[in-house]
């Protein structure tokens, strides 16, 4: 179980470095999303801390996306995908893999050049932290909740737009305790843990049931 | 154990298009079942719906007579399926591809074995190639070279001569001969009638009894 989990994340990792193109393009995309609102608003002070939180979450929720819809579509298109749905493994533990895989190509780079865009909305380094660390819980669940949509809607046509559609709501709790987190930590006396825990609680859940409902969904569209 | 495969009332459509109704046979370990059938009468519908790709409107595909639904996981690691296409990742290269395929396989094998398998489908010197700069011949070997690793006893191919020259073929041919002879069962679909002289050969036709 655990030998084929591995095997599917050295594959996917090996294949991105073989076409870094794509885990760059994500990445910067989110840096030019969240470097166009300064340039766009202006540089007061006050104002960049203020919009800050949302800002930076509502451009991972973006990038996160970006790279969704290839999750599965080139698995699909080169037949590998009908070759994981007849293996005799468990089909969660491969999309668990491939999953943590989509993470590490988009939510990590995100987390980590995280601190960076804190400079750039003069962030008070409390706030950066707390950041990088909300970034870190919030990620993984936008893996997780869109592994289900790009699932769902592999194989369609448009289905990028529909992905967005079915997706973006979805991805709301995250977005609001993930920037309440941020919001919280530039506040005397406000308490963050409360949204570490919500992130938590998010990320445990679709810890449990984002790998099966995104295998479920696999098997009906591969049809 | 002798495996047999059994169909039974098995009917699939496609697009509200009946493609194939109570279609019954039974394929004892040993045998080579050959799908034949004109463009879109269901040949690669059916091997679908035997591998559990698709499923049928109605009927069972039973494994040693037990239903292969219920069976899950232990009637998959029976069966290799190879479809139309060659499962193969374009950026990475044979020996890469046939490490990852077999390990999704759930088969152990080891670097020498894999080389040699390649070796042997004619592809010696190309392991280290992306799969990219293959020609769609040498594509299909690699993705052929699989066969000659798994253990899986019930090999469905799915036109497996395609794209191959006729060398390839003949090796291609006397791979499946072997593993007939040695108690596998094989189905395939092929639009050109290739001469198996071991085994028992059965023949399904569909498409004529709708």
């Amino acid at each position: 179980m655990f030998s084929v989990f591995f095997t599917i994340v050295r594959r996917d990792v090996l294949l991105a470095m073989r076409r870094r193109t794509d885990v760059l393009t994500t990445l910067f995309f989110f840096i030019i999303v969240v470097s166009l609102f300064p340039l766009g608003i202006g540089a007061e002070k006050n104002t960049l801390r203020h919009i800050a939180p949302g800002v930076v979450w509502i451009a991972a929720l973006l990038a996160s996306m970006l790279a969704l819809e290839r999750l599965f579509e080139n698995d699909y298109a080169d037949g590998t995908l009908e070759q994981m749905l007849i293996a005799p493994q468990s089909l969660s533990v491969i999309v668990a893999a491939k999953v943590l895989t989509h993470w590490l190509l988009t939510g990590l780079p995100i987390v980590l050049i995280a601190p960076l865009v804190g400079l750039q909305y003069y962030l008070p380094s409390e706030a950066v932290v707390t950041m990088t660390q909300a970034l870190m819980l919030g990620t993984p669940v936008l893996s997780l909740i869109g592994a289900i949509g790009a699932a769902l809607t592999l194989g369609l046509r448009g289905g990028g737009i529909l992905l967005s559609l079915l997706i973006l709501p979805l991805y709301i709790p995250v977005l609001v305790y993930g920037a309440g987190a941020i919001a919280a930590s530039m506040m005397a006396k406000a308490p963050v843990q409360p949204y570490f825990m919500l992130l938590g609680a998010f990320l445990i859940l679709a810890l449990i049931f984002a790998p099966w409902a995104t295998a479920a969904a696999l098997r009906i569209s591969s049809e | 154990m002798d495996n047999t495969l059994e169909v039974r009332q098995l009917c699939c459509e496609r697009g509200d298009k009946r493609l194939f109704s109570d279609l019954n046979f039974s394929l004892p370990a040993g045998s080579l079942l050959y799908v034949e059938g004109a463009n879109g009468s269901g040949k690669t519908t059916l091997l679908r719906a035997l591998c559990g790709l698709f499923t049928p409107e109605c009927g069972q595909v039973l494994w040693n007579g037990e239903d292969s639904h219920k069976l899950g996981d232990a009637f998959r690691d029976q069966v290799i399926y190879l479809g139309h296409h060659n499962s193969l990742k374009l950026d990475l290269t044979g020996i890469e591809n046939l490490h990852f395929s077999l390990a999704v396989d759930g088969v152990k094998a080891g670097e020498e074995a894999l080389l040699e398998a390649l070796a042997s489908m004619g592809l010696a010197g190309y392991e280290d190639l992306p799969v990219r700069v293959l020609s769609q011949g040498q594509k299909r070997r690699v993705a052929l070279a699989r066969l000659l690793l798994t253990e899986s006893p019930l090999w469905i191919l799915d036109e497996p001569f395609t794209a191959l020259d006729v060398k390839a073929v003949d090796h291609l041919q006397s791979i499946i001969a072997s593993h007939v002879n040695q108690g596998g069962m094989a189905i395939l679909t092929t639009h050109q009638e290739v001469a198996l002289t071991s085994g028992q050969i059965q023949r399904i036709r569909l498409g004529e009894h709708v």
